[in-house]
């Protein structure tokens, strides 16, 4: 039986992470992703999960990357200047190649920034803002439902690549109340079933195979060369298999605007204003932002002069939609920052001076 | 014929890549000898950290992983929810444990973590090349202290057995010196307690080493023993700090 409630964004987080498998939480409180933490401290101990505050963002992705080496079914949450605490444990898990999921609930930055919804966090999640060659995979959520499926998805493709998926939420995702569909229970995610899954995982020899040692010390360099490469074939699976886009009314478009997230259903909104004043607008929203679905721009019809990216950001995503361009229309920026949010009526107005 | 010594079964058959003299050898061993005789090895996960003992794991026949430079015991914590049957452990350096990885270890005595911390007081950064570490002695040269350090610029000894001792979740709190063989049997029989400690799941247990590093110190390792009793002990005095009544 499918089981409908209201639910606000962060608890929604919280809980389709459960319903994925998630025993192990490790968390650091930052606003505005308080919920998700609250939640977790309270519903986790009933499903037989451990949750822990950590003593820092720092300390939650390590102790994050513990688990995960031992086997578990990790979830963690952040926002904006707690993620920039982790992507030293971000690095290091891509590294040891072991799956987790993370929610960034992004804010307003730099800095220290707001506590208002921002997507400047786009290249820190999708440049890999730790160091050294790895990326994570990252989903964009434009609704409460869609962020709980890409949660519950994440900890499969986590484990199919054994790398940390990233969920960007935004604080308005987090903040607000929508119906959902809760996500289905029926999988049984016992240890032990896991475990078989994972042999490379921290147990104990027991005496009966040989150690299992996990690494991202490499100093010789040859040897470092070969395991960014077995990491990087990993990517290449990744760029054909996962990129995800939603388009909307591309053809006969004049105008294509590119939007994530919150920022997609105020560009949506914008689109209904326009089409009563004659201007026809398309749309493409990536549900994933890394890897970025270029082919999503080959959909662009004669018709379109003009390519608008749409961000809560002085302009990051920007990047990815020239890059997946290749020159062939002119890319604009309507755009907001600091915490500050992209209306429908000001989203029409920069368009109409655009033209 | 009986044998009166054998290979230490925990130790893989390796030459380590310490230099000669150096005591993280000897405290590897310790902790693989006590395992072997619990018979443990097999339930043993051990965390390596940032420092010389980075590849520890090449060494000791268990289950390991590298952390983050100061983390393992936040790892630690993390394979523990998971295995909280488990032997787990951290082995970490005085610049790993006492200077970038402070919060963590702070951390992980208040909330009595159950599992064990080694810890390798030498008094300077190893790996790096000898620089100052929050546990240098006053007045001691290292290649960012070369008139020696310091306290008015950079502070005093990090003394981390009294420090941790003094949290309700540190059960066990024991440092030993590895100068001597009457000491390094102290120190086995230190280690043997902390594991029991864990065994029990009394809280977090915490055995410093006082250890040498005689390339970084500029001394031939028989003077860095000297070096050793002459001046670590009495900035880092070997003692029991701390021991619960369940284990002898
Ligand atoms: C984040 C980070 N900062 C700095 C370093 C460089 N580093 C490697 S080992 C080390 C010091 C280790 O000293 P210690 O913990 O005393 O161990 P020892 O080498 O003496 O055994 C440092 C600073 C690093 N690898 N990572
Ligand atoms: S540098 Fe010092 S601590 Fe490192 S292996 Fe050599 S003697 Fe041992």
């Amino acid at each position: 039986m499918e089981e409908r409630r209201l639910m606000k964004g962060n608890e929604a987080f919280g809980l389709a992470a459960i319903l994925g498998g998630a025993r192990y939480y490790f968390g650091y409180p930052i606003t505005p992703q308080n919920e998700v933490t609250e939640f977790m401290s309270r519903e986790l101990p009933n499903y037989g999960g451990f949750f822990l505050q950590a003593e820092s963002e720092l300390a939650a992705i390590n102790m994050a990357y513990g688990a995960s080496a031992a086997g578990g079914r990790v979830f963690i949450s952040s926002s904006s200047p707690g993620l920039a605490l982790m992507q030293e444990g971000l690095s290091g898990l891509a590294s040891i190649e072991a799956p987790v999921v993370v929610l960034n609930v992004m804010r307003g930055g730099p800095g220290i920034g707001n506590i208002q919804p921002g997507q400047a966090d786009y290249y820190q999640v999708t440049r890999g803002g730790g160091n050294g060659d790895y990326h994570l995979i990252v989903f964009a959520p434009a609704s409460i439902q869609e962020a709980m499926d890409m949660i519950v998805e994440g900890f499969e493709i986590a484990d199919r690549y054994t790398n940390p998926v990233l969920i960007a939420a935004d604080g308005m995702l987090g903040q607000m109340m929508e119906p959902v569909t809760l996500p289905s229970m029926d999988k049984e995610y016992s240890l032990e079933k896991i475990l078989k899954t994972k042999p490379w995982a921290l147990t104990g020899h027991k005496n009966k195979r040989e150690r299992n040692v996990i690494k991202s010390v490499y100093l010789k360099q040859e040897l470092l060369e070969e395991h960014v490469l077995k990491i990087f074939e990993k990517y290449d699976k990744a760029v054909k298999e996962l990129p995800s886009f939603e388009e909307v009314d591309l053809k006969d478009a004049e105008i294509v605007y590119v939007a994530f997230g919150t920022t997609s259903r105020m560009v949506k909104e914008a689109m209904e204003l326009l089409k009563e004043k004659g201007v026809k607008t398309g749309l493409i929203r990536p549900k994933t932002l890394w890897p970025f679905p270029r082919e999503a721009f080959d959909g662009i019809d004669k018709s379109t002069k003009m390519v608008v990216s749409c961000e809560l950001s002085m302009g990051q995503m920007i990047d990815d939609v020239k890059l997946s361009l290749k020159g062939r229309l002119p890319v604009s920026l309507i755009n907001r920052t600091g915490g500050m949010l992209l209306t429908p009526g000001e989203i029409v107005e920069r368009t109409l001076k655009l033209l | 014929m009986r044998a009166i010594f054998e290979y230490t079964k925990g130790m893989r058959d390796q030459e380590t890549h310490y230099c000669p003299g150096c005591t993280h050898g000897i405290a590897h061993r310790l902790i693989m000898e006590v395992l072997e005789e619990k018979g443990k090895l097999g339930e043993a996960i051990g965390i390596s950290p940032v420092g010389c003992s980075i590849l520890a794991h090449q060494y000791m026949d268990v289950d390991m992983v590298e952390a983050a430079h100061g983390r393992a015991p936040a790892v630690a914590t993390g394979i523990k929810r998971v295995h909280p049957d488990a032997y787990v452990f951290t082995y970490q350096g005085d610049g790993d444990l006492a200077s970038i990885g402070m919060a963590e270890i702070v951390h992980a005595a208040l909330r009595g973590e159950k599992f064990c911390t080694f810890f390798i007081n030498n008094a300077i950064y190893g790996m790096t090349g000898g620089q100052m570490a929050p546990t240098t002695l006053e007045g001691q040269k290292t290649t960012t202290t070369v008139m020696g350090r310091d306290p008015a610029v950079s502070g005093n000894p990090a003394v981390m057995c009294e420090m941790l001792s003094q949290l309700k979740g540190a059960v066990y709190v024991e440092r030993v010196a590895l100068n001597s063989p009457a000491n390094i049997r102290k120190a086995k029989k230190a280690v043997s307690r902390a594991f029991e400690v864990q065994e029990k799941k009394l809280g977090f247990a915490f055995v410093e080493f006082l250890s040498i590093c005689p390339i970084n110190w500029g001394l031939a390792p028989s003077d860095a023993m000297k070096w050793l009793a002459e001046n670590m002990m009495e900035v880092f005095p070997v003692k029991q700090f701390k021991n619960p009544l369940e284990v002898k």
